[in-house]
């Protein structure tokens, strides 16, 4: 069986690629895929720890779909915030929607 | 029902009338004076079926009528008020019941029921007069009915109700709740006319008058009180301990003893009441009023009462009397009604106003019934008391009547004269038939015309127990008060009723209307027969004792002794009495028209005197009523209350001014405030810095958090891993 400390890598690189997506990218759709990496970075992890700790215990798995759940519902909303915003301003650029500056 | 019940009831009617005309009957004037008259007869009744019962019991004075109620809890004892009738309150409640039912009968007529609303007329004023138009279209003036018709019935209604409750009451202290609120009656009736400014002034001078008197009896009443702790004459004035520890014990207030003090205070009382000298000057101006209301206040009620309470608490002023020698109470009493009996009678000479004559020579015989109970002639006074009510009432609704027909003269004419006086009328005998005589009945009554009179075996009495006693002093300032008295009764008569109408006026007066005159016939038959009650005994030669002196002189503790026979005093009465008439119908046979007072001449500048009332009205208003404007106007007004209250009140608000000043600048200002604004302005300061932070990118904010995190994540990791 592949080691666990293999997986915990393989999920914290998929998180670091999440996190500099989501900080370097402008097109908030971009960084809206970013935060997606980086949630399911958190669900290898978990679904890993399950599997090599608490095998009998069905918690880690029940915690995955409820992060999926989430990460679906944030999409839905995200989504439909950048409609939104690029019908009111013709664009999606991150530093461009700054209106809550001083 | 017993008859204790029945004496209890007796006040009850009038006051039951007053509110049910008040508040609900105002409306209709048939039913308001219906509900007045009928509740009076009432009273009536119930005071005739008392005193009928009363003079058949033997020895009522010492077993009168009485019942009592508890009334004000006092600690563990109770105030006790209630009713009591003994041969004095029996007597009185005699003649108020007869004078108030005549006086209420009379003021049907007299406020013109029946007759036309007037179109000019006004509540407040009296009626103008209406304008009638008959069959053939010719217009005439009648006399229209009084506005506030229904008013004048509901207050000689509560005035009734005040005097009865004062002539039953078994204590002093209800007494003078009658009292007072028969004080409060005649300044609303005085002033019932409210829209004459003369009714307006008169109504306060009445009140105001009265009330220095009844200030004064109010404090004898709480003497009495602290001193006997009881106000019930029965425990007071029929109690010999009680009576003598009073007399012998001085009050430590110029040598008087605690009996004198507290008559003498009980007495200004009745001086105010009675208008004696010096509070006489409110009842000549109360003749503002309404003609059955100067009936109401100078015969039957309001007048009587300060006598009867004078003669009331008799057993107080003459505690301590020994050997027939009067205590000071009794001198000062004697005193003040001598002298008043004079001084008003002088006055009355001098008066053209037919009313004013009749007001002075009221105050001037309650002056004789005052100086009787000063010399100790206790049933004197009452007889003159019980007989006065019944031929003053009939003078005064007697001259009501002549004012009235005077009035239809004046709307037959439409001049503009006053009916009041006498220099105006002259020849109404002819006129006024019926009012002629009982006028005459009364006005000889008043002037004590011999034999035939009640006034004459009144005032005899009276003379013969002053005669008798040996007040000689007393005795001929009343001899010469009598002959003066009769004077002007004869002077007021002829001008009035004989020779030839001065004015037009005069010519077309009509005689009143039957409630105005039978009433005055009913008082003329007791104008006459009131004496015959009290003939001394030396009349029938001892066959028949002298009722009166019998059943009244029984109220005391010791019966007084009637006074020897002396045909002096009878002899002096009867020739004041005929001399006064006869020198006063020869002086006034015959006046003109316009003509003036035959004694002008003769008296010279004592008639000017006399016609101003010696001045009393000018001296107190420059004694009394313009201090009083002054101490008003100047020193409350602007000396007390604008400089020294505002100006102290002025001195606090510049103070508070300067320390609020100082407070606010150099506490509020720098500490306070400079606190808040450092706050302020420290809160501000640093946002402006941290703004610099607020991008309004996401990234640069996720960026931050990064860095933040890691560094937090160091710090945690170093101090929790690798220190331990």
């Amino acid at each position: 069986m592949i080691p666990l400390s293999w997986i915990l890598t393989f999920s914290a690189a998929l998180f670091g690629i999440g996190l500099f997506g989501v900080l370097s990218r402008k097109n908030a759709i971009a960084i809206l895929m970013g935060i997606e990496l980086m949630l399911n970075a958190v669900n290898v992890n978990l679904v890993a720890f399950w599997r090599y700790r608490t095998p009998e215990n069905i918690a880690g798995q029940v915690f995955a779909v409820i992060v999926f759940a989430v990460a679906a519902a944030e999409v839905a909303v995200g989504l439909a915030l950048f409609i939104s915003v690029y019908r009111l301003r013709n664009t999606v650029s991150a530093d461009e929607i700054d209106l809550l500056k001083w | 029902m017993t008859i204790e019940t029945l004496i209890w009831l007796i006040p009850l009617p009038p006051l039951l009338a007053f509110f049910f005309i008040i508040l609900f009957a105002h409306r209709s004037n048939r039913f308001s004076h219906s509900i007045a008259v009928g509740a009076a007869l009432l009273s009536w009744l119930g005071s005739m079926i008392v005193f009928f019962t009363a003079i058949q019991v033997e020895h009522l004075g010492e077993h009168p009528f009485v019942s009592q109620i508890p009334w004000l809890p006092l600690g563990d004892t109770w105030f006790e008020i209630g009713v009591q009738i003994d041969p004095l309150s029996a007597v009185t409640l005699f003649f108020v019941a007869w004078t108030v039912l005549m006086i209420f009968l009379y003021s049907v007529g007299y406020h013109n029921f029946g007759q036309p609303k007037g179109e000019h007329d006004r509540p407040g004023l009296p009626p103008h007069g209406a304008a009638v138009t008959d069959v053939h279209s010719h217009t005439h003036q009648v006399p229209s009915i009084e506005p506030m018709y229904a008013r004048f019935f509901a207050f000689i209604g509560l005035f009734a109700f005040g005097m009865y409750t004062l002539v039953i009451s078994d204590n002093l202290l209800t007494l003078f709740v009658g009292w007072e609120i028969m004080g409060l009656c005649s300044y609303l009736l005085i002033g019932f006319w409210y829209g004459k400014t003369s009714a307006r002034a008169a109504m306060i001078k009445a009140f105001m008058t009265t009330r220095v008197g009844d200030v004064f009896m109010l404090l004898g009443i709480v003497y009495l009180y602290s001193e006997t702790g009881t106000l019930n004459y029965r425990e007071i004035f029929y109690n010999p301990e009680t009576l003598q520890h009073l007399a012998e014990t001085s009050s430590g207030f110029l040598g008087l003893s605690i009996a004198g003090l507290i008559g003498i205070l009980l007495f200004i009382g009745t001086v105010g009441k009675s208008a004696q000298w010096p509070l006489h000057v409110w009842l000549p101006d109360a003749m503002e009023g309404p003609t059955p209301v100067s009936a109401m206040i100078h015969a039957a009620t309001m007048v009587s009462a300060g006598v009867y309470l004078v003669i009331r608490i008799f057993p107080i002023l003459s505690a301590g009397m020994e050997h027939g020698e009067p205590t000071t109470a009794m001198t000062v009493v004697a005193f003040i009604g001598t002298f008043t009996a004079l001084f008003a009678a002088t006055i009355a000479v001098a008066q053209n106003d037919i009313k004013r004559v009749l007001a002075y020579s009221t105050i001037s015989q309650l002056g004789y019934m005052v100086a009787a109970v000063g010399i100790g002639a206790y049933v004197a006074a009452t007889f003159h008391l019980f007989t006065h009510a019944f031929f003053k009432a009939l003078l005064f609704l007697g001259s009501g009547s002549v004012i009235h027909g005077m009035e239809h003269g004046i709307l037959h004419t439409g001049k503009h004269i006053d009916p009041n006086d006498m220099y105006n009328m002259g020849g109404l005998r002819k006129k006024l038939p019926l009012t002629f005589l009982t006028f005459l009945i009364g006005g000889f009554a008043l002037a004590g015309f011999p034999i035939v009179t009640s006034g004459f075996w009144s005032k005899d009495e009276i003379l013969a127990d002053a005669f008798g006693h040996g007040h000689l002093v007393v005795f001929l300032v009343l001899a010469l008060s009598a002959l003066i008295t009769a004077f002007y009764t004869m002077r007021q008569i002829s001008l009035t009723f004989f020779g030839a109408p001065r004015t037009k006026e005069a010519e077309h007066a009509v005689e009143s209307k039957w409630t105005m005159t039978m009433p005055l016939v009913i008082l003329a038959v007791f104008a006459i027969s009131a004496g015959w009650i009290g003939l001394p005994a030396w009349i029938t030669a001892g066959a028949l004792p002298n009722w009166f002196h019998e059943f009244v002189g029984g109220t005391l503790l010791e019966h007084p002794e009637a006074v020897e026979v002396n045909i002096i005093p009878v002899l002096t009465s009867m020739v004041v009495a005929l001399g006064g008439l006869g020198l006063g119908a020869w002086v006034y046979r015959n006046v003109q028209a316009g003509e003036s007072d035959p004694l002008e001449k003769a008296l010279g500048p004592l008639h000017k005197l006399l016609k101003n009332k010696y001045y009393f009205d000018e001296l107190y208003n420059f004694l009394f009523v313009r201090p009083a404007y002054w101490m008003a106007a100047v020193f409350t007004s602007v000396w007390m209350d604008r400089k020294v209250i505002d100006g102290i009140l002025h001195w606090f608000a510049y103070i508070t001014g300067v320390i609020g000043n100082s407070l606010r600048d150099y506490f509020d200002k720098p500490v306070v405030n400079g606190f808040g604004d450092f706050v302020g302005e420290s809160t501000k300061r640093i946002g402006v810095w941290f703004r610099a932070i607020q991008t309004g990118r996401i990234q640069q904010y996720m960026i931050l958090a990064l860095i933040s995190m890691v560094f937090f994540s160091v710090v945690f990791y170093y101090f929790f891993f690798l220190v331990p």
